[in-house]
C-alpha cells in the first residue's frame, strides 16, 4: 500500500510499504477513505518529538471502511464505516474505566520510554513516535486498529466524510479544551491559537454556553475564520496589540474566567520572550516554548482555569508558578479522552449543532502529502486544514 | 541495583555542578563586574547576554546536582562551554575588548571544558559498565492488575503460563512436586537453563523459589499478591536476587537483559497486566521487533 512516511526532519515521503495485518484478536483493519494532517504532525515534521524512526508511517486522524476484524471484535463487521480515534485505549484498565482513555495503562507497548521522560506512561497513539507506541499511522491506504472493539465509532451514511472525519481528534480535542473550563453562564473564555483545534475549541465554548469568546492568533485569515465561522466575539492579533492589556481592558481588569492554550510547544511571539525560548530550545535547555501558556496563566482571572490542549513534550522554563499558586488558578490538561467524547459529539453533528468541516481549506490525494505538509507548515494559501484522500 | 559511582568522578561532577550554579548566579547578579574581569566592554547588550548565559549555567548546575544521572546535563555544560568559547573568541577579535583578560578567560573556560568532557565521558563509561559489576543484584518491581488476587495468583502458579509474559523464557516444565526446569532462549541457539525449587507456596498470597545447585544462574526470588487498597485489584510485587554469572552465560545474559534487569522485570509485569486485563499483549508495528524498527507493517508474517 501507499503510506506517508517520516524520513527525517522536514522530510516526509509517500512510499510503498507492506499492507497491515491482524496481529491480535481485538484488531481490525480499516481501508482509509479520508485522513488529515494535524497541527501536532508539524511538531514531528519539525523534529521536536523524540523517538521517531526513519520510515515511520504518520497520521492519526483517519476514517474508513472496516475490511477485516479479529476474532475478539464483536461490535464491528466488514463494511462498517468508522471514524478511528487517535489515542488507543483498552477499555479494561483502571484509567479507561474512569474514562481517562488517553492515559490507558495497556495500549502503549513502549510506555517505559515515556516513564523515563514523564514519570509515567500514557496511551499508545497512531503515527506519533515510538515512545507513543510505535504504531503505524493513518496517512495511508490501510491501517491496523488495535482494541477496535473500544475505539472506532460507526458513522451513518447520511453524514459525509468531511462532516465526521474530525471526530478522530481535533473536534473532541477542541471540545475537551472547552469542557475542562467548566464554563458557567456569563463566562468569558480566551483561546490562544486559531488553528483547527483552536477553531473547534472556540465553537465548543460557544456550544457549552460561554457568554463571550476571545480568539488570539497572528494570522488574519485564522482570526477571520474564528470570528465568522467558529463564533468568536472578539479577535486579538498578538503581533499588533498587547494581549494581556487587551484582555484586561475587555474584562474590567479581572481577566478571562478560563483560558485555553491551543498552541503548545512551538509558540511564537514578537520580541524577547520568543528569542529567549527559541535559544533555550536550540541549546536543548528546554524542549518546549511555553510562550502562550505563560501568557494564558498571567492573563487568567483569580480562581480561573487554564486548559492546556496544545501539545507539550518535555520541560519548560520560567513557569509562573507564583501566579498559579497565589491566585488560586486551576490547570487542567491532557491528550483527549477520545472514547468519552466521540459519541456525544457525533450526536451533535447529527443534530446539526455544528458542522466541523468549515475548517477544511485543502483536499489533496494522499500522494501529495509532502506538499500538504509544506503548505500547512508555511500557512500558504491561507491553509487551515489539509484532508488527504487515499483513493483519489 | 547497586551502581555506586567512582568517588573521584562523583566529587568532580558535584564540583562542576556547584561551579555552574556559582558562575551562573554571578553572571545573573553582577554581569558588569564579570564583564570587566573577562575583558568585555560593560555595555547593556553584553549584560543581557551575560545574564542569559548565567541562566543557562544555573540550569545546567541544578541539573547536574539534582539528577541521579547527571551525564546529559554535563554534556549540556560542554555545549554551553562551546558557546562561551565562541563568544570569547568574538571578544578576542574585538578591538574594544581587553585581549589579555579575554585570553585568560578563554584559557580558563577551555580548562573547565576539558574537565566537563572528562567527567561526562567518565559517567558514560560508568553507565556502560553498570551491568558488569560483579556483585549480587537485587531487583524489586511492582504493578497493580485490575483482577482479584486469586485470579492473578493462579495464573502465575500455573508455571506453564510464565513464558507467555516473561520475555526470552522458552519453557518451564514441572519435574516433580516442588521442582521445575526453566529454559531461556538466546539468539544464536544458546540456552540458559536451571532447576528451581518452590520453597514456599501460600495460596493466593505468595510464591518463593530458589535455583538449585548446578544452575546456569544462581538466584532466588519471590512474588506476592496483595489485594490493592480501594479494591482496585491486585498489587503484584516481585523480588529477584541473583549473582551475575561470568563467562559465556554472563555475556549472553547481558545481551538479553541489557544493563537494566529491572526494566525487563517491569516489562514482564506489564505484559502480565495486559494479558489479564485485556486478554492480549499490546503490539505495535514497531514493538513486535527486537530493537528499533520503523512503525510500518512487516512484509511477511512475524513469528512472535
Amino acid at each position: 500500500m501507499k503510506a506517508n512516511c517520516w524520513m527525517g526532519k522536514r522530510d516526509v515521503r509517500v512510499e510503498t510499504v507492506p499492507d497491515p495485518k491482524i496481529l491480535n484478536p481485538r484488531d481490525a483493519i480499516v481501508k482509509i477513505t479520508s485522513t488529515a494532517i494535524c497541527g501536532s504532525d508539524l511538531h514531528l515534521y519539525n523534529g521536536y518529538i523524540p523517538s521517531m524512526e526513519s520510515g515511520d508511517i504518520l497520521g492519526h486522524e483517519f476514517m474508513g471502511e472496516v475490511v477485516e476484524v479479529g476474532s475478539g471484535v464483536k461490535n464491528l463487521q466488514k463494511g462498517d464505516r468508522v471514524v478511528v480515534p487517535f489515542a488507543i485505549a483498552c477499555g479494561d484498565c483502571f484509567m479507561c474505566k474512569r474514562q481517562l482513555y488517553s492515559v490507558c495503562e495497556n495500549s502503549n507497548p513502549n510506555a517505559w520510554m515515556q516513564e523515563r521522560l514523564w514519570g509515567h506512561g500514557g496511551a499508545g497513539l497512531f503515527g506519533y513516535s515510538h515512545m507513543c507506541g510505535g504504531y503505524a499511522g493513518g496517512q495511508a491506504e490501510y491501517a491496523r486498529v488495535p482494541f477496535a472493539d473500544v475505539g472506532p465509532i460507526k458513522v451513518p451514511e447520511s453524514l459525509t466524510d468531511d462532516q465526521v472525519l474530525f471526530l478522530s481528534d481535533i473536534f473532541p480535542t477542541g471540545y475537551m479544551g472547552a469542557d475542562l473550563c467548566n464554563i458557567q453562564p456569563g463566562d468569558t473564555i480566551a483561546v490562544w491559537g486559531c488553528g483547527p483545534v483552536g477553531q473547534l475549541a472556540i465553537a465548543s465554548a460557544r456550544m457549552l454556553g460561554a457568554e463571550r469568546v476571545i480568539a488570539i492568533d497572528r494570522f488574519p485569515y485564522r482570526l477571520n475564520m474564528a470570528k465568522e465561522k467558529a463564533g468568536a466575539d472578539t479577535v486579538l492579533n498578538y503581533e499588533h496589540e498587547d494581549v494581556r492589556d487587551a484582555l484586561k481592558e475587555m474584562t474590567g481588569g479581572r481577566g478571562p474566567d478560563a483560558c485555553i492554550d491551543a498552541v503548545g510547544m512551538e509558540a511564537h511571539a514578537p520580541g524577547a520572550a520568543f528569542l529567549y525560548d527559541r535559544a533555550k530550545q536550540a541549546a536543548m535547555l528546554e524542549t518546549d516554548r511555553p510562550i502562550a501558556l505563560r501568557q494564558a496563566i498571567l492573563a487568567c482571572r483569580n480562581g480561573g482555569t487554564v486548559s492546556v490542549i496544545g501539545v507539550y513534550g518535555g520541560f519548560i522554563d520560567k513557569f509562573p508558578m507564583g501566579s498559579v499558586m497565589n491566585r488560586s488558578l486551576t490547570i487542567k490538561a491532557g491528550q483527549t479522552h477520545m472514547q468519552k467524547y466521540m459519541r456525544p459529539l457525533l450526536e451533535r453533528i447529527e443534530r446539526g449543532d455544528i458542522d466541523p468541516s468549515f475548517i477544511i481549506t485543502h483536499r489533496l490525494p494522499l500522494e501529495q502529502a509532502p506538499q500538504g505538509f509544506e503548505t500547512f507548515l508555511h500557512k500558504q494559501q491561507d491553509c487551515m486544514k489539509v484532508v488527504l484522500k487515499p483513493a483519489a | 541495583m547497586a551502581s555506586e559511582q567512582n568517588g573521584g568522578i562523583s566529587r568532580l561532577v558535584a564540583g562542576l555542578g556547584w561551579f555552574s550554579v556559582g558562575l551562573g548566579l554571578t553572571e545573573m547578579i553582577a554581569p558588569g563586574t564579570l564583564a570587566r574581569i573577562i575583558g568585555l566592554p560593560d555595555r547593556g547588550k553584553n549584560r543581557a547576554w551575560t545574564r542569559f548565559y548565567g541562566a543557562r549555567e544555573v540550569a545546567a548546575g541544578i541539573g547536574i546536582l539534582s539528577q541521579s544521572k547527571p551525564a546529559p546535563w554535563l554534556w549540556a555544560r560542554v555545549a554551553g562551554d562551546a558557546l562561551d568559547l565562541a563568544s570569547l573568541g568574538k571578544t578576542l577579535a574585538n578591538d574594544e575588548s581587553n585581549r589579555w583578560k579575554a585570553g585568560l578567560a578563554t584559557a580558563a573556560v577551555a580548562g573547565v571544558t576539558a574537565l566537563d568532557i572528562l567527567a561526562a565521558k567518565a559517567l558514560n563509561e560508568a553507565a556502560e559498565n553498570d551491568g558488569a559489576v560483579v556483585e549480587d543484584v537485587r531487583v524489586v518491581r511492582t504493578i497493580i492488575i485490575d483482577r482479584p488476587p486469586e485470579e492473578v495468583y493462579s495464573y502465575w502458579r500455573n508455571f506453564e503460563n510464565l513464558p507467555r509474559f516473561m520475555k526470552h523464557l522458552e519453557s518451564v516444565r514441572s519435574i516433580g512436586e516442588h521442582q521445575s526446569h526453566w529454559v531461556i532462549r538466546a539468539p544464536g541457539g544458546k540456552r540458559i537453563e536451571w532447576n528451581a525449587e518452590l520453597e514456599h507456596d501460600e495460596t493466593n498470597r505468595r510464591i518463593v523459589w530458589r535455583s538449585l545447585p548446578g544452575s546456569d544462574i544462581d538466584h532466588a526470588g519471590w512474588v506476592q499478591f496483595e489485594r490493592a487498597p480501594g479494591d482496585r485489584g491486585t498489587l503484584v510485587k516481585v523480588e529477584v536476587n541473583y549473582t551475575p554469572p561470568g563467562g559465556v552465560i554472563g555475556s549472553t545474559l547481558a545481551k538479553l537483559f541489557g544493563q537494566t534487569p529491572g526494566l525487563l522485570i517491569q516489562e514482564n509485569l506489564r505484559t502480565l497486566k495486559q494479558l489479564l486485563e485485556t486478554g492480549e499483549i499490546a503490539k505495535s508495528d514497531a514493538s513486535i521487533h527486537e530493537g528499533m524498527h520503523p512503525a510500518q507493517p512487516e512484509p511477511e508474517s512475524v513469528v512472535l
